[in-house]
């Protein structure tokens, strides 16, 4: 396929949005109180979105008949490419707060550096993307400065998550062969271009928070080659049992 | 008398007629009015119109789409397609003066802000004030509201609880 690499970067994008997206919906009717749970809804909702422009998007560059659809519901593990961070579980409401951080400071990065992208649509997605996970970011900065000077157990339940999340940060920054040829030709972005951005929002907000970033952690990698934590699975086995029972379901 | 292809309307008269159609959710705005409704072709005997979402997870757009191409065909346009557009990004900068005041006087503040200010997404906004009395005496109850346009805020002085379309 002329644009295999182009369709695989794509999915890399797609799939961590949708993962995460989904694994925030999971709070849907079940977050600590009201105004959060409306929050998770729409933060996902924004992240639902952004996937299905870009799996569109994939689909097209494809052109094999696939739709966005088939490309979210009909993949089996080894061929999502999401980080793996997205698809760690919700855990308590620090570990999703803590997971979602980390994530928006590198979308929020990334995505300025994608707006000047040489791939036009590639570039409209992350103006748009941008817009909203600046909101995102805003929002998840005040739950961690909150939560990580607050209460005795809010610290420490902040803390403990992320000494857990730790280890998935240093995937989140890899690339394939395919990506690197991408960067190249001005159409994605280098990871690396953006890694001390990432770093020093992280630092910043971690010491308002009064957080000890964890040192010397081993880092778990392979999301970029379709390797996975085992918790990817059962989520795509929630997440897909629907369309693969029913193919032709219609709401 | 009938003739063999129905009268096409040009695209001027077209984007008039699509111009009343109301956003699914907040119905005292139109499409036009909110700036989702972006160009409209005749591509030989063929209509796109082409919109572009507020948010990338809106769930309005489908129910938009379905909307313009029922008005089309009651107006006899049967070949027409929606294509979603994502560039320029959608902006509240779009909507116009008069359809702000109209979400005002449904209750919705306003966004007050241009997009190119940059306290618009990340500050409080700086006059923000309650679509019912008035006061500028506001605190936000949440970053996120009923819609993924919206925040919530509520009103100190009034006391009611309201709904502000926040800038992007």
């Amino acid at each position: 396929m002329k644009n295999e690499g182009l369709f695989n970067y794509l999915l890399r994008l797609a799939d961590t949005n949708l993962i995460l997206g989904h694994r925030l919906s999971e709070w849907c009717g079940h977050a600590p109180y009201l105004e959060e749970d409306i929050a998770m809804a729409n933060i996902a909702l924004d992240m639902i979105g952004q996937a299905n422009a870009l799996f569109q998007y994939a689909a097209k560059t494809e052109a094999k008949g696939r739709t966005e659809d088939d490309l979210a519901y009909m993949r089996n593990e080894r061929e999502f490419v999401n980080t793996l961070l997205s698809e760690q579980p919700n855990g308590d409401f620090a570990m999703t707060i803590v997971r979602q951080f980390l994530s928006d400071v590198f979308d929020f990065h990334f995505y300025e550096s994608l707006k000047s992208s040489k791939d036009e649509m590639l570039s409209a997605l992350a103006v748009k993307g941008h817009k909203e996970v600046t909101y995102h970011l805003r929002h998840t900065t005040a739950w961690m400065e909150r939560l990580g000077d607050g209460t005795e157990e809010s610290h420490s339940r902040l803390q403990k998550a992320l000494n857990e999340l730790w280890c998935y940060t240093d995937d989140l920054f890899e690339l394939n062969e395919g990506d690197k040829r991408l960067v190249k030709e001005g159409i994605a972005v280098d990871p690396a271009s953006i890694q001390n951005a990432w770093i020093k929002t992280v630092d910043d907000v971690l010491a308002k928070a009064k957080l000890v970033k964890p040192a010397g952690v081993w880092q778990q990698k392979g999301s970029r080659e379709g390797i996975h934590s085992e918790h990817l699975g059962f989520l795509l086995a929630e997440m897909q049992h629907l369309h693969r029972a029913y193919p032709q379901a219609q709401w | 008398m009938t003739t063999a292809f129905p009268i096409l309307l040009s695209e001027e008269e077209i984007r008039k007629l699509l111009s009343t159609i109301p956003d699914p959710e907040i119905p005292v705005i139109t499409i036009s009015d909110l700036g989702v409704l972006r160009q409209i072709q005749w591509n030989g005997d063929e209509l796109e119109v082409s919109i572009t979402p507020t948010y990338s997870g809106c769930p309005a757009m489908k129910m938009i789409e379905q909307d313009i191409l029922a008005l089309l065909k009651e107006k006899g346009i049967e070949k027409a397609k929606v294509v979603l557009v994502y560039s320029p990004a959608w902006t509240t900068d779009w909507i116009s003066a008069e359809a702000k005041e109209k979400l005002r006087v449904y209750g919705i503040a306003p966004p007050q802000h241009t997009s190119v200010d940059k306290g618009a997404l990340i500050g409080k906004p700086k006059h923000l004030a309650c679509p019912r009395c008035k006061s500028e005496h506001v605190e936000m109850i949440s970053q996120f509201g009923s819609t993924a346009c919206k925040a919530l805020y509520k009103c100190l002085d009034c006391l009611e609880p309201f709904d502000y379309f926040k800038c992007i």
